[in-house]
Protein backbone atom coordinates (compact mmCIF):
# COMPACT_ATOMS: atom_id res chain seq x y z
CA UNK A 1 0.00 0.00 0.00
CA UNK A 2 1.82 3.46 -0.64
CA UNK A 3 2.02 6.70 1.66
CA UNK A 4 -1.07 8.11 -0.37
CA UNK A 5 -3.19 5.03 0.14
CA UNK A 6 -2.12 4.93 3.94
CA UNK A 7 -2.97 8.29 4.03
CA UNK A 8 -6.20 8.17 2.86
CA UNK A 9 -7.53 5.05 4.54
CA UNK A 10 -6.36 7.26 8.06
CA UNK A 11 -8.76 10.30 6.99
CA UNK A 12 -11.51 7.87 5.51
CA UNK A 13 -11.14 6.29 8.94
CA UNK A 14 -11.20 9.26 11.00
CA UNK A 15 -14.34 10.82 9.10
CA UNK A 16 -16.15 7.28 9.77
CA UNK A 17 -15.15 6.30 13.06
CA UNK A 18 -14.23 9.17 15.44
CA UNK A 19 -17.97 9.78 17.04
CA UNK A 20 -18.22 6.00 17.03
CA UNK A 21 -14.44 5.72 19.28
CA UNK A 22 -15.95 9.14 21.07
CA UNK A 23 -19.39 7.71 22.18
CA UNK A 24 -18.54 4.25 22.82
CA UNK A 25 -15.58 5.61 24.60
CA UNK A 26 -18.11 8.22 26.24
CA UNK A 27 -19.96 5.32 27.03
CA UNK A 28 -17.55 2.85 28.90
CA UNK A 29 -15.95 5.31 30.79
CA UNK A 30 -19.00 8.18 31.69
CA UNK A 31 -16.60 11.22 31.00
CA UNK A 32 -16.07 12.88 27.21
CA UNK A 33 -12.83 14.15 28.43
CA UNK A 34 -11.13 11.26 28.26
CA UNK A 35 -12.80 9.77 25.58
CA UNK A 36 -11.49 12.66 23.55
CA UNK A 37 -8.37 11.97 24.65
CA UNK A 38 -7.57 8.98 23.88
CA UNK A 39 -9.70 8.96 20.71
CA UNK A 40 -7.28 11.75 19.25
CA UNK A 41 -4.30 9.50 20.86
CA UNK A 42 -5.88 6.11 18.84
CA UNK A 43 -5.74 8.10 15.94
CA UNK A 44 -2.23 9.61 16.63
CA UNK A 45 -1.01 6.08 17.00
CA UNK A 46 -3.14 4.86 13.52
CA UNK A 47 -1.35 7.89 11.95
CA UNK A 48 2.28 6.57 13.32
CA UNK A 49 2.03 2.95 12.98
CA UNK A 50 -0.57 2.16 9.71
CA UNK A 51 2.10 3.44 7.45
CA UNK A 52 4.76 0.74 8.42
CA UNK A 53 2.35 -2.06 9.67
CA UNK A 54 0.00 -1.96 6.82
CA UNK A 55 -4.43 -0.76 7.95
CA UNK A 56 -5.40 -3.24 9.86
CA UNK A 57 -8.88 -5.26 8.35
CA UNK A 58 -11.41 -3.53 10.81
CA UNK A 59 -9.85 0.18 11.18
CA UNK A 60 -12.69 0.98 13.61
CA UNK A 61 -12.60 -1.79 15.84
CA UNK A 62 -8.68 -1.54 15.89
CA UNK A 63 -8.90 2.23 16.80
CA UNK A 64 -11.60 1.52 19.11
CA UNK A 65 -9.70 -0.88 21.09
CA UNK A 66 -6.05 0.80 21.06
CA UNK A 67 -8.32 4.02 22.44
CA UNK A 68 -9.89 1.72 24.80
CA UNK A 69 -6.34 1.07 26.24
CA UNK A 70 -5.21 4.75 25.68
CA UNK A 71 -8.15 5.20 28.43
CA UNK A 72 -7.90 2.78 31.07
CA UNK A 73 -4.09 4.12 31.03
CA UNK A 74 -5.01 7.52 31.80
CA UNK A 75 -7.40 6.25 34.15
CA UNK A 76 -4.54 4.09 36.07
CA UNK A 77 -2.06 6.82 35.84
CA UNK A 78 -4.67 9.24 37.86
CA UNK A 79 -5.93 6.69 40.17
CA UNK A 80 -2.25 5.72 41.77
CA UNK A 81 -2.04 9.28 41.88
CA UNK A 82 -5.38 9.15 43.82
CA UNK A 83 -4.75 5.80 45.62
CA UNK A 84 -7.33 3.92 43.69
CA UNK A 85 -6.27 1.50 42.09
CA UNK A 86 -8.83 -1.04 42.51
CA UNK A 87 -11.43 1.11 40.10
CA UNK A 88 -9.16 0.89 37.36
CA UNK A 89 -9.25 -2.75 37.91
CA UNK A 90 -12.87 -2.91 37.70
CA UNK A 91 -13.40 -0.71 34.36
CA UNK A 92 -10.33 -2.85 33.28
CA UNK A 93 -12.37 -6.57 33.79
CA UNK A 94 -15.44 -5.02 31.96
CA UNK A 95 -16.07 -6.91 29.37
CA UNK A 96 -16.54 -4.41 26.16
CA UNK A 97 -19.68 -3.36 24.68
CA UNK A 98 -21.28 -5.51 22.12
CA UNK A 99 -20.95 -3.79 18.52
CA UNK A 100 -24.39 -3.54 18.03
CA UNK A 101 -25.03 -1.05 20.43
CA UNK A 102 -22.51 1.51 18.99
CA UNK A 103 -25.25 3.32 16.38
CA UNK A 104 -26.92 4.44 19.33
CA UNK A 105 -24.07 6.07 21.52
CA UNK A 106 -23.21 8.07 18.47
CA UNK A 107 -26.82 9.61 19.43
CA UNK A 108 -26.37 9.49 23.03
CA UNK A 109 -23.49 11.84 22.14
CA UNK A 110 -25.09 14.18 19.77
CA UNK A 111 -27.98 14.72 22.64
CA UNK A 112 -24.97 15.42 25.48
CA UNK A 113 -23.26 17.82 22.95
CA UNK A 114 -26.55 19.59 22.19
CA UNK A 115 -27.77 19.94 25.44
CA UNK A 116 -30.29 22.94 26.61
CA UNK A 117 -28.08 23.77 29.39
CA UNK A 118 -25.27 24.66 26.70
CA UNK A 119 -25.07 28.15 25.71
CA UNK A 120 -25.86 27.86 21.35
CA UNK A 121 -22.03 28.80 20.65
CA UNK A 122 -20.97 26.03 22.94
CA UNK A 123 -23.06 23.32 21.59
CA UNK A 124 -21.85 24.05 18.61
CA UNK A 125 -17.98 24.19 19.30
CA UNK A 126 -18.84 20.54 21.15
CA UNK A 127 -20.35 19.15 18.26
CA UNK A 128 -17.80 19.69 16.00
CA UNK A 129 -15.50 18.29 18.60
CA UNK A 130 -17.08 15.52 19.81
CA UNK A 131 -19.14 14.26 17.01
CA UNK A 132 -17.66 15.87 14.03
CA UNK A 133 -13.56 15.21 14.61
CA UNK A 134 -12.89 18.57 14.01
CA UNK A 135 -9.69 19.77 16.31
CA UNK A 136 -9.69 22.62 18.16
CA UNK A 137 -7.37 25.02 15.80
CA UNK A 138 -10.03 24.12 12.98
CA UNK A 139 -13.34 25.14 14.70
CA UNK A 140 -11.61 28.34 16.03
CA UNK A 141 -10.51 29.07 12.37
CA UNK A 142 -14.12 28.68 11.36
CA UNK A 143 -15.58 31.11 14.30
CA UNK A 144 -12.60 33.50 13.72
CA UNK A 145 -11.94 33.03 17.36
CA UNK A 146 -8.26 32.37 19.37
CA UNK A 147 -7.52 29.18 19.56
CA UNK A 148 -7.05 29.27 23.57
CA UNK A 149 -10.61 30.86 23.48
CA UNK A 150 -12.19 28.00 21.43
CA UNK A 151 -10.50 25.67 23.78
CA UNK A 152 -11.47 26.93 26.48
CA UNK A 153 -15.23 27.30 25.47
CA UNK A 154 -15.09 22.98 24.90
CA UNK A 155 -13.07 22.83 28.18
CA UNK A 156 -15.75 24.79 30.39
CA UNK A 157 -18.40 22.73 28.30
CA UNK A 158 -16.69 19.12 29.25
CA UNK A 159 -16.42 20.56 32.67
CA UNK A 160 -20.48 21.75 33.28
CA UNK A 161 -21.24 18.10 31.70
CA UNK A 162 -19.52 16.07 34.47
CA UNK A 163 -20.28 18.68 37.27
CA UNK A 164 -23.80 18.85 36.50
CA UNK A 165 -24.24 16.05 35.54
CA UNK A 166 -25.78 16.34 32.06
CA UNK A 167 -27.04 12.84 31.05
CA UNK A 168 -25.29 10.32 28.26
CA UNK A 169 -28.39 9.60 26.82
CA UNK A 170 -31.27 9.40 24.18
CA UNK A 171 -34.10 11.35 25.58
CA UNK A 172 -37.27 10.31 26.15
CA UNK A 173 -40.03 9.77 23.37
CA UNK A 174 -41.84 12.75 25.28
CA UNK A 175 -38.50 15.08 24.96
CA UNK A 176 -37.62 14.04 21.69
CA UNK A 177 -39.13 16.59 19.33
CA UNK A 178 -38.10 19.94 21.41
CA UNK A 179 -34.38 17.86 21.54
CA UNK A 180 -33.84 16.52 17.80
CA UNK A 181 -35.28 20.10 17.06
CA UNK A 182 -32.68 21.81 19.31
CA UNK A 183 -30.13 19.54 17.49
CA UNK A 184 -30.88 20.37 13.90
CA UNK A 185 -30.49 24.14 15.20
CA UNK A 186 -27.54 23.72 15.66
CA UNK A 187 -26.63 21.87 12.33
CA UNK A 188 -27.87 24.79 10.66
CA UNK A 189 -26.28 27.20 12.51
CA UNK A 190 -22.97 25.38 11.25
CA UNK A 191 -24.47 25.35 8.22
CA UNK A 192 -25.10 28.87 7.73
CA UNK A 193 -21.79 30.20 9.13
CA UNK A 194 -20.19 28.40 6.37
CA UNK A 195 -22.44 29.42 3.89
CA UNK A 196 -22.82 32.99 4.62
CA UNK A 197 -19.41 33.43 6.41
CA UNK A 198 -18.91 36.86 8.63
CA UNK A 199 -15.90 38.55 8.69
CA UNK A 200 -13.50 40.44 6.44
CA UNK A 201 -11.23 38.22 5.86
CA UNK A 202 -13.37 35.05 5.54
CA UNK A 203 -13.92 33.13 2.98
CA UNK A 204 -17.46 34.14 1.54
CA UNK A 205 -18.25 30.72 1.59
CA UNK A 206 -16.66 27.69 3.28
CA UNK A 207 -17.11 24.60 1.73
CA UNK A 208 -15.69 22.95 5.13
CA UNK A 209 -18.47 24.02 7.46
CA UNK A 210 -21.27 23.27 4.88
CA UNK A 211 -19.66 19.86 3.88
CA UNK A 212 -19.45 19.19 7.63
CA UNK A 213 -23.01 20.35 8.33
CA UNK A 214 -24.23 17.88 5.81
CA UNK A 215 -21.99 14.81 6.90
CA UNK A 216 -23.60 15.32 10.26
CA UNK A 217 -27.05 15.57 9.12
CA UNK A 218 -26.78 12.59 7.32
CA UNK A 219 -25.68 10.96 10.04
CA UNK A 220 -28.75 11.87 12.19
CA UNK A 221 -30.59 11.24 9.35
CA UNK A 222 -29.12 7.34 9.58
CA UNK A 223 -30.05 6.93 13.27
CA UNK A 224 -33.29 8.92 12.81
CA UNK A 225 -34.72 8.03 9.38
CA UNK A 226 -38.29 8.09 10.64
CA UNK A 227 -38.13 12.30 11.55
CA UNK A 228 -39.83 14.38 8.95
CA UNK A 229 -37.74 17.60 10.16
CA UNK A 230 -34.51 15.28 10.15
CA UNK A 231 -35.36 14.62 6.43
CA UNK A 232 -36.44 18.50 6.19
CA UNK A 233 -33.12 19.88 7.04
CA UNK A 234 -31.36 17.67 5.02
CA UNK A 235 -32.93 18.81 1.73
CA UNK A 236 -33.02 22.02 2.56
CA UNK A 237 -28.88 21.82 3.16
CA UNK A 238 -28.65 19.89 -0.19
CA UNK A 239 -30.31 21.69 -2.18
CA UNK A 240 -28.66 24.56 -1.10
CA UNK A 241 -25.44 23.58 -0.96
CA UNK A 242 -26.44 22.40 -4.68
CA UNK A 243 -26.37 25.82 -5.81
CA UNK A 244 -22.99 27.15 -4.03
CA UNK A 245 -20.68 27.48 -6.76
CA UNK A 246 -22.79 29.43 -8.73
CA UNK A 247 -23.70 31.78 -5.95
CA UNK A 248 -20.30 33.41 -6.29
CA UNK A 249 -18.87 34.73 -9.43
CA UNK A 250 -15.30 34.51 -9.83
CA UNK A 251 -14.35 37.67 -9.18
CA UNK A 252 -15.72 37.31 -5.80
CA UNK A 253 -19.17 38.78 -5.98
CA UNK A 254 -22.60 37.56 -4.53
CA UNK A 255 -24.84 36.18 -7.44
CA UNK A 256 -28.64 36.30 -6.29
CA UNK A 257 -30.81 33.45 -7.37
CA UNK A 258 -32.63 35.27 -10.22
CA UNK A 259 -28.91 35.47 -11.95
CA UNK A 260 -27.26 32.15 -11.25
CA UNK A 261 -25.88 30.02 -13.91
CA UNK A 262 -28.65 27.27 -13.27
CA UNK A 263 -26.48 24.82 -15.82
CA UNK A 264 -24.00 25.66 -13.03
CA UNK A 265 -26.00 23.97 -10.06
CA UNK A 266 -25.18 20.73 -8.79
CA UNK A 267 -27.68 18.06 -10.56
CA UNK A 268 -27.16 15.34 -8.36
CA UNK A 269 -27.42 17.39 -4.88
CA UNK A 270 -30.47 18.90 -6.64
CA UNK A 271 -32.06 15.55 -7.22
CA UNK A 272 -31.49 13.83 -3.90
CA UNK A 273 -33.07 17.10 -2.25
CA UNK A 274 -35.94 16.85 -4.59
CA UNK A 275 -36.23 12.88 -3.77
CA UNK A 276 -36.03 13.74 0.00
CA UNK A 277 -38.48 16.92 -0.20
CA UNK A 278 -40.91 14.31 -2.38
CA UNK A 279 -40.62 11.68 0.21
CA UNK A 280 -42.36 14.27 3.01
CA UNK A 281 -44.73 15.62 0.22
CA UNK A 282 -47.63 13.90 1.97
CA UNK A 283 -46.43 14.64 5.25
CA UNK A 284 -49.49 15.55 7.73
CA UNK A 285 -48.40 19.12 9.68
CA UNK A 286 -44.69 19.60 8.44
CA UNK A 287 -42.18 21.55 10.58
CA UNK A 288 -40.04 24.62 9.42
CA UNK A 289 -37.28 22.77 7.64
CA UNK A 290 -39.49 20.75 5.49
CA UNK A 291 -41.30 23.62 4.19
CA UNK A 292 -38.42 25.49 4.13
CA UNK A 293 -37.24 22.70 1.55
CA UNK A 294 -39.41 22.96 -0.47
CA UNK A 295 -39.40 26.50 -1.20
CA UNK A 296 -36.21 25.39 -1.91
CA UNK A 297 -37.46 22.80 -4.09
CA UNK A 298 -39.77 25.09 -6.01
CA UNK A 299 -36.54 27.35 -6.82
CA UNK A 300 -34.37 24.27 -8.29
CA UNK A 301 -37.50 23.04 -10.36
CA UNK A 302 -37.71 25.88 -12.87
CA UNK A 303 -34.88 25.78 -15.48
CA UNK A 304 -35.09 29.41 -16.00
CA UNK A 305 -35.82 31.86 -12.92
CA UNK A 306 -38.71 33.15 -15.48
CA UNK A 307 -40.61 29.64 -15.00
CA UNK A 308 -40.28 29.66 -11.26
CA UNK A 309 -44.09 29.11 -9.59
CA UNK A 310 -44.36 32.59 -7.34
CA UNK A 311 -47.53 31.66 -6.46
CA UNK A 312 -46.31 28.60 -5.04
CA UNK A 313 -43.34 29.89 -3.56
CA UNK A 314 -45.58 32.45 -1.10
CA UNK A 315 -47.99 29.91 -0.48
CA UNK A 316 -45.08 27.92 1.12
CA UNK A 317 -43.69 31.54 3.20
CA UNK A 318 -48.02 31.51 3.97
CA UNK A 319 -47.46 28.08 5.70
CA UNK A 320 -44.21 29.34 6.95
CA UNK A 321 -45.20 32.13 9.02
CA UNK A 322 -48.20 30.71 10.26
CA UNK A 323 -46.06 28.17 12.34
CA UNK A 324 -43.01 30.42 12.60
CA UNK A 325 -44.24 34.72 12.72
CA UNK A 326 -40.67 35.56 12.87
CA UNK A 327 -40.08 38.96 10.83
CA UNK A 328 -37.47 37.11 8.91
CA UNK A 329 -39.24 35.15 7.58
CA UNK A 330 -41.97 37.83 6.98
CA UNK A 331 -38.80 39.44 4.92
CA UNK A 332 -38.39 36.73 2.83
CA UNK A 333 -42.36 36.17 2.03
CA UNK A 334 -42.52 39.77 0.45
CA UNK A 335 -39.16 39.42 -1.96
CA UNK A 336 -41.52 36.16 -3.40
CA UNK A 337 -44.20 38.81 -3.07
CA UNK A 338 -42.95 41.32 -5.10
CA UNK A 339 -42.29 38.84 -7.74
CA UNK A 340 -46.07 37.36 -8.13
CA UNK A 341 -47.88 41.09 -7.18
CA UNK A 342 -44.88 43.46 -8.08
CA UNK A 343 -42.41 45.46 -6.06
CA UNK A 344 -44.92 48.21 -4.83
CA UNK A 345 -46.66 45.75 -3.21
CA UNK A 346 -43.82 43.87 -1.41
CA UNK A 347 -42.19 47.81 -0.29
CA UNK A 348 -45.20 48.07 1.59
CA UNK A 349 -44.94 44.75 3.47
CA UNK A 350 -41.20 45.17 3.82
CA UNK A 351 -41.81 48.55 5.37
CA UNK A 352 -43.89 47.24 8.00
CA UNK A 353 -41.06 45.41 9.26
CA UNK A 354 -39.24 48.52 10.10
CA UNK A 355 -38.80 48.07 13.92
CA UNK A 356 -37.83 44.89 13.89
CA UNK A 357 -35.22 44.69 10.92
CA UNK A 358 -33.92 48.02 10.71
CA UNK A 359 -30.23 46.25 12.39
CA UNK A 360 -30.59 43.55 9.43
CA UNK A 361 -28.88 43.85 6.36
CA UNK A 362 -30.99 42.02 4.33
CA UNK A 363 -33.86 44.25 5.14
CA UNK A 364 -31.95 47.20 3.60
CA UNK A 365 -30.94 45.10 0.51
CA UNK A 366 -34.21 43.67 0.00
CA UNK A 367 -35.80 47.65 0.24
CA UNK A 368 -32.64 49.06 -1.87
CA UNK A 369 -34.34 46.17 -4.49
CA UNK A 370 -37.11 47.38 -4.22
CA UNK A 371 -36.80 50.72 -4.73
CA UNK A 372 -34.40 50.30 -7.18
CA UNK A 373 -36.87 48.65 -9.38
CA UNK A 374 -39.40 51.08 -8.61
CA UNK A 375 -37.09 53.67 -10.25
CA UNK A 376 -36.79 55.43 -6.69
CA UNK A 377 -32.61 55.66 -7.27
CA UNK A 378 -32.14 58.30 -4.35
CA UNK A 379 -33.91 56.26 -1.36
CA UNK A 380 -32.50 53.32 -2.88
CA UNK A 381 -29.00 54.12 -2.81
CA UNK A 382 -29.65 54.94 0.60
CA UNK A 383 -30.83 52.08 1.39
CA UNK A 384 -27.88 49.95 -0.25
CA UNK A 385 -25.67 52.54 1.98
CA UNK A 386 -27.26 51.58 4.75
CA UNK A 387 -27.10 47.88 3.56
CA UNK A 388 -23.00 47.81 2.96
CA UNK A 389 -22.47 49.10 6.11
CA UNK A 390 -24.39 46.41 8.16
CA UNK A 391 -23.81 43.33 5.68
CA UNK A 392 -20.73 41.08 7.18
CA UNK A 393 -20.10 38.73 4.26
CA UNK A 394 -17.30 39.97 1.54
CA UNK A 395 -19.11 38.55 -1.75
CA UNK A 396 -22.86 40.23 -0.61
CA UNK A 397 -20.90 43.35 -0.16
CA UNK A 398 -19.49 43.26 -3.30
CA UNK A 399 -22.31 42.58 -5.04
CA UNK A 400 -24.54 45.18 -3.35
CA UNK A 401 -21.90 48.11 -4.22
CA UNK A 402 -21.82 47.08 -7.60
CA UNK A 403 -25.76 47.64 -7.62
CA UNK A 404 -25.62 50.83 -5.69
CA UNK A 405 -22.98 52.42 -8.38
CA UNK A 406 -25.15 51.37 -10.97
CA UNK A 407 -28.11 53.33 -10.14
CA UNK A 408 -29.20 56.38 -12.37
CA UNK B 1 -26.55 13.96 42.82
CA UNK B 2 -27.58 17.28 44.98
CA UNK B 3 -28.41 20.94 43.19
CA UNK B 4 -28.74 23.83 44.57
CA UNK B 5 -32.08 25.43 43.65
CA UNK B 6 -32.20 29.23 43.72
CA UNK B 7 -35.21 31.04 43.44
CA UNK B 8 -34.41 34.25 41.99
CA UNK B 9 -36.58 37.51 42.20
CA UNK B 10 -36.39 41.16 40.25
CA UNK B 11 -36.84 44.24 42.78
CA UNK B 12 -38.57 45.85 39.74
CA UNK B 13 -40.56 43.22 38.51
CA UNK B 14 -41.55 41.09 41.55
CA UNK B 15 -43.48 37.59 41.39
CA UNK B 16 -46.76 37.13 42.55
CA UNK B 17 -47.34 37.14 45.88
CA UNK B 18 -50.14 34.53 46.17
CA UNK B 19 -47.97 31.61 45.63
CA UNK B 20 -47.79 30.05 49.03
CA UNK B 21 -50.18 27.41 48.83
CA UNK B 22 -48.97 26.23 45.03
CA UNK B 23 -45.20 26.13 46.65
CA UNK B 24 -46.48 24.18 49.86
CA UNK B 25 -48.06 21.43 47.45
CA UNK B 26 -44.89 21.18 45.24
CA UNK B 27 -42.86 20.68 48.12
CA UNK B 28 -45.30 17.48 49.14
CA UNK B 29 -44.64 16.29 46.18
CA UNK B 30 -41.24 16.82 45.97
CA UNK B 31 -41.25 14.77 49.42
CA UNK B 32 -43.28 12.28 48.07
CA UNK B 33 -41.09 11.59 44.93
CA UNK B 34 -37.62 11.97 46.79
CA UNK B 35 -36.19 14.83 45.39
CA UNK B 36 -36.33 16.86 48.73
CA UNK B 37 -33.46 17.51 51.06
CA UNK B 38 -34.22 21.06 51.78
CA UNK B 39 -36.47 24.00 51.53
CA UNK B 40 -36.58 27.61 52.59
CA UNK B 41 -37.97 31.33 51.77
CA UNK B 42 -35.27 34.12 52.52
CA UNK B 43 -35.98 37.36 53.76
CA UNK B 44 -35.07 40.53 52.45
CA UNK B 45 -31.82 41.50 51.50
CA UNK B 46 -32.43 44.45 53.74
CA UNK B 47 -31.89 42.36 56.62
CA UNK B 48 -28.64 40.45 55.20
CA UNK B 49 -25.40 40.98 57.12
CA UNK B 50 -21.71 40.33 55.25
CA UNK B 51 -19.08 39.60 57.76
CA UNK B 52 -15.46 40.04 57.16
CA UNK B 53 -12.67 38.32 58.88
CA UNK B 54 -9.76 37.72 57.36
CA UNK B 55 -7.95 40.64 58.01
CA UNK B 56 -7.10 42.16 61.72
CA UNK B 57 -9.98 42.50 62.73
CA UNK B 58 -13.79 41.07 61.84
CA UNK B 59 -15.81 44.07 59.71
CA UNK B 60 -19.57 43.59 59.66
CA UNK B 61 -21.28 45.31 56.84
CA UNK B 62 -24.93 46.07 56.40
CA UNK B 63 -27.11 44.51 53.60
CA UNK B 64 -26.03 41.67 51.04
CA UNK B 65 -22.68 41.01 49.65
CA UNK B 66 -23.77 41.91 46.04
CA UNK B 67 -26.49 45.05 45.19
CA UNK B 68 -28.60 43.74 42.51
CA UNK B 69 -32.38 44.04 40.93
CA UNK B 70 -32.28 40.51 41.09
CA UNK B 71 -31.96 38.71 43.93
CA UNK B 72 -32.25 35.38 45.80
CA UNK B 73 -35.54 34.78 47.47
CA UNK B 74 -35.03 31.43 48.34
CA UNK B 75 -33.81 27.81 48.17
CA UNK B 76 -33.91 24.52 47.68
CA UNK B 77 -31.25 21.57 48.00
CA UNK B 78 -32.69 18.72 45.72
CA UNK B 79 -31.44 15.05 45.14
CA UNK B 80 -31.77 14.27 41.70
CA UNK B 81 -30.03 11.10 39.06
CA UNK B 82 -29.15 13.89 36.32
CA UNK B 83 -29.13 17.43 35.42
CA UNK B 84 -32.35 16.52 32.82
CA UNK B 85 -34.62 15.17 35.75
CA UNK B 86 -33.65 18.81 38.02
CA UNK B 87 -34.50 21.10 34.97
CA UNK B 88 -37.94 19.09 34.48
CA UNK B 89 -38.43 19.86 38.25
CA UNK B 90 -37.10 23.29 37.99
CA UNK B 91 -39.41 24.25 35.10
CA UNK B 92 -42.15 23.39 37.01
CA UNK B 93 -40.81 25.28 40.20
CA UNK B 94 -40.48 28.79 38.09
CA UNK B 95 -43.97 28.06 37.15
CA UNK B 96 -45.16 27.29 40.51
CA UNK B 97 -43.40 30.11 42.62
CA UNK B 98 -43.89 32.77 39.35
CA UNK B 99 -39.85 33.37 39.54
CA UNK B 100 -36.71 32.34 37.67
CA UNK B 101 -35.07 29.79 38.90
CA UNK B 102 -31.04 28.92 38.93
CA UNK B 103 -30.02 25.54 39.19
CA UNK B 104 -26.64 24.41 39.98
CA UNK B 105 -24.85 21.45 41.56
CA UNK B 106 -22.85 20.69 44.90
CA UNK B 107 -19.71 19.28 43.64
Amino acid sequence: MSVVDVREAITQAHREEWARVVASLTRRFGDLDIAEEAAAEAFAIAVERWPADGVPPNPGAWLTTTANRKAIDRIRRENKRDDKQEEAQTLYDDPPEPLGAIDDERLRLIFTCCHPALAMQTRVALTLRMVGGLTVPEIARAFLVQETAMGQRITRAKAKIKAARIPYRVPSAEDLPARVSGVLAVLFLIFNEGYLATGPDADPVRHDLTAEAIRLTRLIRTLLPEDGEVAGLLALMLLTEARRTARVSASGELVPLGEQDRGAWDAALVAEGHQLVRERLAAVGPGRYQILAAINAVHTSARDVRDTDWSQVVALYDQLVRLDPSPIIALNRAIAVAELDGPEVALAAVDRLEDKLAGYHAYHATRADMLRRLGRSQKSRAAYDKAIELAGNTAETAYLTRRRDQLG
Amino acid sequence: MQYLVSVIDDKSNPGSTDRQPAISAFNKRLIAEGYWVFAGGLADTDAATVIDNRGEQVVFSDGPFVESKEYLAGVWVWEAPDLDVALELAAEASKVCDRKIEVRPFV
